[in-house]
Formats: structure tokens, C-alpha cells, sequence
């Protein structure tokens, strides 16, 4: 095997090229068959399925990689969830139409109106998730310098392209979708066609914020002279933060959960009969499926979708025809020529002065390498979302008037804990896991100078865990102050939150090196491996664990004070004591397994 | 073949390319030299169409590149300094797909591609992953993929680069016969006993600036007496005092 390479998969494939020539005969047979008559004056066209053939084929590869015995089991375990995933939201959507389904006058607009709000937060992630994905695929990708050097006609780049940032921001959410039309299909006997007509529905539907985030991107690369990816980034977590709120605003969830506010069942049918929003896609699928279902179905609506999605089709490819070209000159000068990090490294050296030099250079690279690298970047608009959403989905708690009472209202922040901890881990996982993989071409410097990889490992650990921590106390803290809770909720609140982010920051660093990605190029990629998937689970049992632990003493105090009594202190001592221990399990027996692998491994 | 007028790329208040000539005839190795940031990959990328110029026009094989890119591009061999092979395709699915850019498929690409494989070593890895690929064989890959579409112009950043030996002296002998069948290469390169050995003219290029261009006997004559190769013509073309800072660096 040659020097340097790294996967000895050769095939004992007999070489049936032409007839072997060495040295001097070899170049002259090649140079000769340079110039071609036949191809002189013949324009080339490479056609839209050339473009993405090596995409299909690195599937393919992947797939076919995917047999072998060691991947195999890996693939299983995924299918597996995904499967159970499927089945959960089918048989929990399954119950809740069927009693939709048999609630008169208000059933079948209640359906409706879920569907609607399903299909607008799609409609909302799709359109986020295209603006990321079209950013990288058309702008940044490595292939691009390939294509664009290459005779491909603009129209066909553009198809190619954009087919591939909708296949990639849309696969999950068309995996999310299936059980989802899979349950009003079958709860509302919509016949043989209504598979057929789901399809032609939420095909449009995923083209049409694809185009729209293209076309974002495609003018934002343009609008900033300076192209700094790190600038059109912060103004799209801007705007999603804005359309978030708005998102819920429009949606007004609150409404739907008391419906007793509301003057008289006409102005709760009312409100469910006002569309939710009428110039969105979302709606338009919501009208297709639901009067498909009715046997009455609205053409007008799918027409809607499918005239938008071509109308935008051509706009689109004009836009890029008249733009692309300048963006993706800026987009190659966008790399930053000089940071200004002065009063920045002065600032590091004075607070980390008491760390010493290793440990401080540590942190400081750790710090500028953060900020300087925009897949780190677009993942703070993951983060921004999901805090977000958090905060609002709390402060929309329907937790006053008749029948709430103290006991519920303290509670339920309880419980939320567990929301507040996935919040985290899903953090954890963006930032934290991939903190040993990222060194992965650097470890030959790391490892050949006398850094100790007890050093590295905790500088890693608390540059993830202090921002973690920050975010952790001041979500879980705004929401318990929005709701009023009383001061020993506040209290175990806290101290739950912090003992489960140090739990959540250890596994994340932990498992990150156990199942490390050390030859990704995009830190974005590293959450979603498979070891990603084995923190986020072993955290969601974490987190569902330690909230069941503090359960019985958080109930026996508040049943206590709600109708007098004293709580049990053993109950106390040991809930909260064995939550604790757990946590602290978690966080220092992944963080000894990533030094041993760290300090074992070999480059 | 390339003709270059008045070039300039600015990023911003920089001016990496400041407005240069060059004229490079059918049938020439032309040797593109200078220090690091000099310009010379900016040169070539807007030569290749992946940047735009900021002012002044550029003729690939007599076709206007950016009245008619499609057209520039298709007599066109590129060879970026950083190159990018998808990892998932094999060696002969690489050159295939490359091929296909420029609208050619067939017996006679695989034919082609098989004898490119062959001529630096790679036949036996043709069917192998890019990923299990050394440095080098990548290197030979991308060269390979260069020439599979038969362009008349190859513009090549820093060819030699992980080459070894073996390697070396094939791409130089390709690039000479294939010059002598009336093709064209503008090449950059660090590597000065390469340019000295293989092409016919050289242009230096410092701060976005032609210091000089011709023959190398027309550049020791314009420097004057007493350059001693290549290496010294070079230095004092280019203003470095590097044995001075050498010192300076050494003592400090």
C-alpha cells in the first residue's frame, strides 16, 4: 500500500486498461490524443443528472459501507428508533383525531387547525434550514470550484444545486411528515388516492422554501461587500429569531389550550375557522389535505402550491443568473484578512493570568477558533431557536385563573426541568460533543508537545460547560421567576440545572472522544454521527432519570404545603442525594474514559 | 493562447492583482514565479473563471472568458493549489464525472482515462475510494483529470507539490510534450529548478505586479551582472534581503 493512505480496501480486480507503456511512449500516447477535431466547436452541456451523479454515488458508497458487519448494527439501532419514533407519533396522532373524529361541529376544524400548525413549523424549519444548507451548497461547498471552472451552463448548476440543499434541509421533515399524513389518512378513511394526493401536496411544499432560501442567501452574499459569512449568518439568526416570535404569535397555542376564555363556543368556532396563515404554503397544504379527507377537495389550494412553486422556480433561476456569478466572487474573498484581536488577547491574558501559559493559550485558542469558525457560527442560530422556543412555549403556560392551582402552577416548572435539560443536551451536542473531533488534524501538534491530556481534556470541559452553565441558571431561572414559583422550586430547580449541565457537559466531552469524527471537516456534521445519537440518548435517560428521582420528594413537599403536613426527609436525603450522585457519575466517569482513550491514542 | 489585459482584483482597500499584461503564445510553458501573496493564485483563478476580474480582460484559446465563459472554459485544464476530488468516487469515476463537465463520455474517455491512470501508476487504485488515497495519488489524480478532457490551455497552481520523483519528472516531460503539440501551460510554482528546466519563459510577480517577464536569459540580462541562477535572480527581483533577515532572525 502506498505511504499514507488509510483504507487498504483494494479489490484484486485484474487491471484491463490499455497496453501497459513505460516512460517516454506513455506521455506521447497520452499527448497525442490531445487534439480531438471532433470535439472542436461542439458546445458542452453537462446535463443536470451529471451534476449530481457523484452525490448519488457517495450515497451508494455510504449505503454499501453501511454492510459491512461493523456499521451494520449501527444502522439497525437507527432504523430501529426511527421506526419506534414512526410508530409513537402515528398511534399518539391516531388517538387524538379519533377523538377529533368524534367530537361533533368542532372535531374535524380541530383536526384542521393541528395540521395547520404542524405544517406552519415546518414550513418555518424548512425555510431555516434551507438558508443554512443553501449558504454552504451554493456558496461554500469544495466542489464548487470544480463546477464553476467547468463549461456548466448557469441553469443547470442552479437545478443541480438547488435540488441538492432541498434534499438536504428536507429529509427529516419529510421522514416527520409520513406518519403524520399516515394518521389522517387512516383516522379519516381518505381512500386509495389519498396517498396520491399528499404526495403532489407536499412536494411543493418542500420546493418552495428551498427556492426561498436560495434566493436569500443568493442576495445577502451580494448585499454584504465585505462577505463575511459570519455577517450574513448573525442577520439570518436575526431574522429566524424574529420569525420565531412572530411564529407564535401567530399561533397564539394559548388560545387553543383554554378555550373556556373565550366568550361562547361560536367565538371558539370562529377562532378556529380563522386561518391561520392565509399566504403561506402551510395553509394551502392544510386546505388540500383536509378537504381531500372531506371528499370535497379544494383544487384551488393545490394549484396555489404548485403555480407558487413554479413562479418561484423561475424567479429564482433568474435571480441566480443575474447574481450568482458576483456572489461567488465575494464569497471567495470573504475569507478575513485581519483580525483586530487586540484588546480581546490583552482582556484573555489578564483574566487567565492566574491559569498559567498553557492553560490560558488553551482557552484562548479555544475561544478565537469558536468565533472565527462559521459552522460553529450557524449552529448559534440552532442555539438562539431553541432558547427561544423555550422561553416562549413557558411564558404561553396556560397556569392562572379557575382551577390552577398552587400546586399545578409549581409543578409544572418542575416537570419542565426535563425540557430545560434536553434544551441543554441538544446544546451539548452542537458545542460540547464536538470538541475532541475538531482537534482531529491538530493532534499531531497537541500530542507531539508537552500538553498534558488531562489539560486539554478540562480546558475543553469548562470553556463548554461556563457558557452552559450561564445559559442553563438563566433559562431555567427567568421561567421559574415568569412563574411565580416558590422559593424551594426555585431552589431545586437550580440546583437540578447545574448538577445536570455538569452531568451533560461530561458526557457530551466524553462520549465526543469515545466516538470521535477526527477526519470531518464540517463541525456541523459531528452532532449527527452516531455517536451524537448515543449522547443524545444516554442523556435523555439521564435527564428523565434524575427528574424521576426528585419526583416523590418534590410531591410529598408540595402536597405537604398545599394541605398541611410535613414532607418526609428520607424521601428528601434520597431523591435528591441519589440525583446528585448520578449526576456526578456522569460527569466524571466519560470524562476519565475520554483521557484514557485521549492519552492511549496513536496518530 | 492567454492574453491578459490590464488584470486587476481588488478585495476591498487590497489590491492583490494590479492591473498586469500578459501574453502567453500557442505552444509555451510559461512559468509563473513569485513570493508568497504575490498574486499568483488570483491570477490563476480568474484565469479559470472561479473569481471575477475587478478590471480588465482575459482571452482563453482567442474566446473571450467573460463575454463567453462557457466557450473560454471548455478549451480549459484547471489545477487549483488546494484541489477537491469527491472522497465517495473512485479514480475512475472522478476522471468520468470530469469528463462528463466537458460533455464527453464513451469508450473513448474511458480509454483515455485508463491511459492517464496508467501513465502515473494509479491503474491498480482506479476502482479504489479517493479517500484511501495518499496525498501524492491525489495530486496525480487531479493532474490526470486535467488533461482527460483534452483542453488546449492548462493553467496549473503549483503541479509539483507531493509529487515524488517518479511523478515529478513524468509531469514534466508530459507538460513539454504536450507544449510541443502546440498546447498551452501557464504555470505558477515555488519550486525555481522547475521553472528554470521546463519553461520557456517565466513572468515574477510581486504585490500584485509584474517585476518581469521573458526568457531566462532575457531576465539575467535585465538584472544585470553577477546573478548566479535562478534562486539569486529571483531574490533580487523580487526585493528580498532574506540572507540579511536570516541573520537577524538567527541572533535575535
Amino acid at each position: 500500500m502506498p505511504e499514507g493512505t488509510t483504507g487498504p480496501r483494494r479489490t484484486s480486480a485484474e487491471v484491463t486498461g490499455p497496453r501497459r507503456t513505460t516512460g517516454r511512449q506513455a506521455i506521447i500516447t497520452v499527448v497525442e490524443g490531445t487534439t480531438d477535431p471532433a470535439q472542436r466547436g461542439k458546445r458542452p452541456n453537462p446535463s443536470y443528472n451529471h451534476l449530481l451523479r457523484p452525490k448519488v454515488l457517495t450515497a451508494v458508497s455510504r449505503a454499501s459501507r453501511s454492510g459491512e458487519r461493523s456499521h451494520g448494527w449501527r444502522w439497525t439501532l437507527v432504523a430501529a428508533i426511527g421506526l419506534l419514533f414512526w410508530s409513537f407519533v402515528l398511534f399518539v396522532l391516531t388517538r387524538v383525531l379519533t377523538v377529533f373524529r368524534n367530537t361533533p361541529e368542532i372535531g374535524a376544524l380541530l383536526a384542521g387547525k393541528v395540521l395547520g400548525l404542524v405544517f406552519i413549523s415546518f414550513f418555518m424549519i424548512l425555510l431555516l434550514s434551507n438558508i443554512i444548507t443553501a449558504l454552504s451548497t451554493f456558496f461554500l461547498a469544495k466542489d464548487l470550484e470544480l463546477l464553476v471552472s467547468a463549461p456548466v451552463n448557469w441553469l443547470t448548476l442552479y437545478a443541480a444545486k438547488l435540488t441538492e440543499s432541498m434534499l438536504h434541509s428536507s429529509w427529516m421533515i419529510a421522514l416527520m411528515a409520513v406518519p403524520i399524513f399516515a394518521a389522517y389518512g387512516w383516522v379519516y378513511q381518505g381512500g386509495l388516492t389519498f396517498p396520491f394526493i399528499a404526495v403532489a401536496t407536499f412536494i411543493p411544499f418542500l420546493i418552495i422554501p428551498a427556492i426561498a432560501g436560495a434566493a436569500i442567501v443568493i442576495v445577502l452574499v451580494n448585499a454584504f461587500p465585505a462577505r463575511r459569512t459570519k455577517d450574513i449568518l448573525s442577520i439570518v439568526a436575526v431574522l429566524t429569531a424574529a420569525g420565531v416570535v412572530l411564529l407564535f404569535r401567530l399561533l397564539r397555542p394559548e388560545k387553543f389550550a383554554r378555550p373556556e376564555g373565550l366568550q361562547s363556543l361560536v367565538d371558539f368556532i370562529a377562532l378556529l375557522r380563522t386561518p391561520t396563515a392565509p399566504y403561506l404554503p402551510s395553509e394551502w397544504v392544510q386546505r388540500t389535505i383536509m378537504t381531500s379527507l372531506e371528499g370535497n377537495t379544494d383544487w384551488l389550494a393545490l394549484y396555489l402550491l404548485w403555480t407558487t412553486a413554479g413562479a418561484m422556480l423561475v424567479m429564482g433561476a433568474l435571480l441566480h443568473q443575474k447574481l450568482y456569478t458576483s456572489g461567488f466572487t465575494k464569497a471567495q474573498e470573504s475569507t478575513q484578512r485581519w483580525v483586530r484581536g487586540r484588546i480581546a488577547r490583552r482582556a484573555g491574558h489578564f483574566l487567565l493570568k492566574p491559569f498559567g501559559i498553557l492553560r490560558r493559550e488553551l482557552v484562548m485558542k479555544e475561544l478565537r477558533v469558536f468565533f472565527r469558525d462559521t459552522t460553529q457560527w450557524s449552529q448559534l442560530i440552532l442555539l438562539a431557536v431553541l432558547v427561544i422556543v423555550y422561553v416562549f412555549n413557558v411564558k404561553f403556560l396556560p397556569l392562572s385563573g379557575a382551577g390552577i392551582t398552587t400546586f399545578l402552577v409549581n409543578t409544572i416548572p418542575f416537570l419542565n426541568l426535563g425540557l430545560a435539560g434536553f434544551v441543554l443536551a441538544s446544546i451539548a451536542a452542537r458545542f460540547i460533543f464536538p470538541a475532541v473531533s475538531i482537534e482531529g488534524r491538530t493532534l499531531w501538534l497537541l500530542k507531539s508537545s508537552p500538553l498534558p491530556m488531562r489539560a486539554l481534556l478540562w480546558s475543553k470541559f469548562w470553556m463548554g460547560t461556563i457558557p452552559l452553565l450561564v445559559l442553563a441558571v438563566g433559562i431555567v431561572g427567568v421561567t421559574d421567576a415568569m412563574l411565580q414559583v416558590t422559593q424551594f422550586i426555585f431552589a431545586v430547580s437550580i440546583f437540578t440545572i447545574v448538577l445536570l449541565t455538569f452531568a451533560i457537559a461530561g458526557l457530551a466531552l466524553g462520549l465526543g472522544a469515545v466516538f470521535p469524527q477526527y477526519d470531518t471537516e464540517n463541525a456541523a456534521q459531528i452532532p449527527t454521527s452516531f455517536g451524537g445519537l448515543v449522547f443524545m440518548m444516554i442523556s435523555a435517560g439521564l435527564v428523565g432519570a434524575v427528574v424521576m428521582l426528585e419526583a416523590r420528594p418534590v410531591y410529598g413537599y408540595l402536597t405537604a404545603e398545599a394541605w398541611g403536613g410535613v414532607p418526609n426527609p428520607s424521601d428528601m436525603y434520597f431523591g435528591f442525594g441519589a440525583a446528585a450522585v448520578l449526576c456526578l457519575v456522569c460527569t466524571f466517569v466519560p470524562l476519565n474514559i475520554a483521557l484514557r482513550r485521549l492519552e492511549r491514542l496513536e496518530l | 493562447m492567454i492574453s491578459i489585459r490590464r488584470l486587476t482584483k481588488r478585495y476591498g482597500s487590497f489590491t492583490a492583482v494590479d492591473a498586469i499584461d500578459l501574453e502567453v503564445p500557442r505552444g509555451e510553458l510559461f512559468g509563473f514565479l513569485g513570493p508568497n501573496g504575490a498574486g499568483k493564485t488570483t491570477t490563476l483563478r480568474m484565469i479559470a473563471g472561479i473569481l471575477r476580474p475587478t478590471a480588465g480582460e482575459i482571452s482563453v484559446a482567442d474566446v473571450d472568458l467573460l463575454a463567453d465563459p462557457i466557450g473560454a472554459k471548455q478549451r480549459l485544464g484547471f489545477i487549483p493549489d488546494r484541489p477537491f476530488i469527491y472522497e465517495k468516487l473512485t479514480g475512475s469515476e472522478f476522471l468520468r464525472f470530469v469528463a462528463g463537465l466537458y460533455d464527453q463520455d464513451g469508450p473513448e474517455v474511458e480509454h483515455r482515462a485508463r491511459e492517464l491512470l496508467a501513465l502515473f501508476d494509479l491503474e491498480e487504485w482506479r476502482d479504489e475510494l479517493v479517500e484511501s488515497y495518499s496525498h501524492g495519488m491525489r495530486q496525480k489524480l487531479i493532474i490526470s483529470s486535467a488533461f482527460v478532457h483534452r483542453p488546449e490551455v492548462i493553467v496549473v497552481d503549483e503541479p509539483m507539490v507531493g509529487l515524488d520523483p517518479k511523478a515529478a519528472r513524468i509531469l514534466k516531460d508530459l507538460f513539454r510534450e504536450y507544449t510541443k503539440r502546440g498546447h498551452t501551460i501557464m504555470m505558477s510554482t515555488h519550486t525555481l529548478e522547475v521553472a528554470e528546466t521546463v519553461c520557456d519563459r517565466v513572468a515574477i510577480i510581486q504585490g500584485g505586479r509584474i517585476r518581469a517577464a521573458g526568457t531566462m536569459d532575457e531576465l539575467y540580462e535585465s538584472v544585470g551582472a553577477g546573478a548566479k541562477g535562478l534562486e539569486e535572480l529571483f531574490l533580487r527581483l523580487t526585493g528580498e534581503n532574506a540572507a540579511r533577515e536570516l541573520v537577524e532572525v538567527l541572533d535575535a
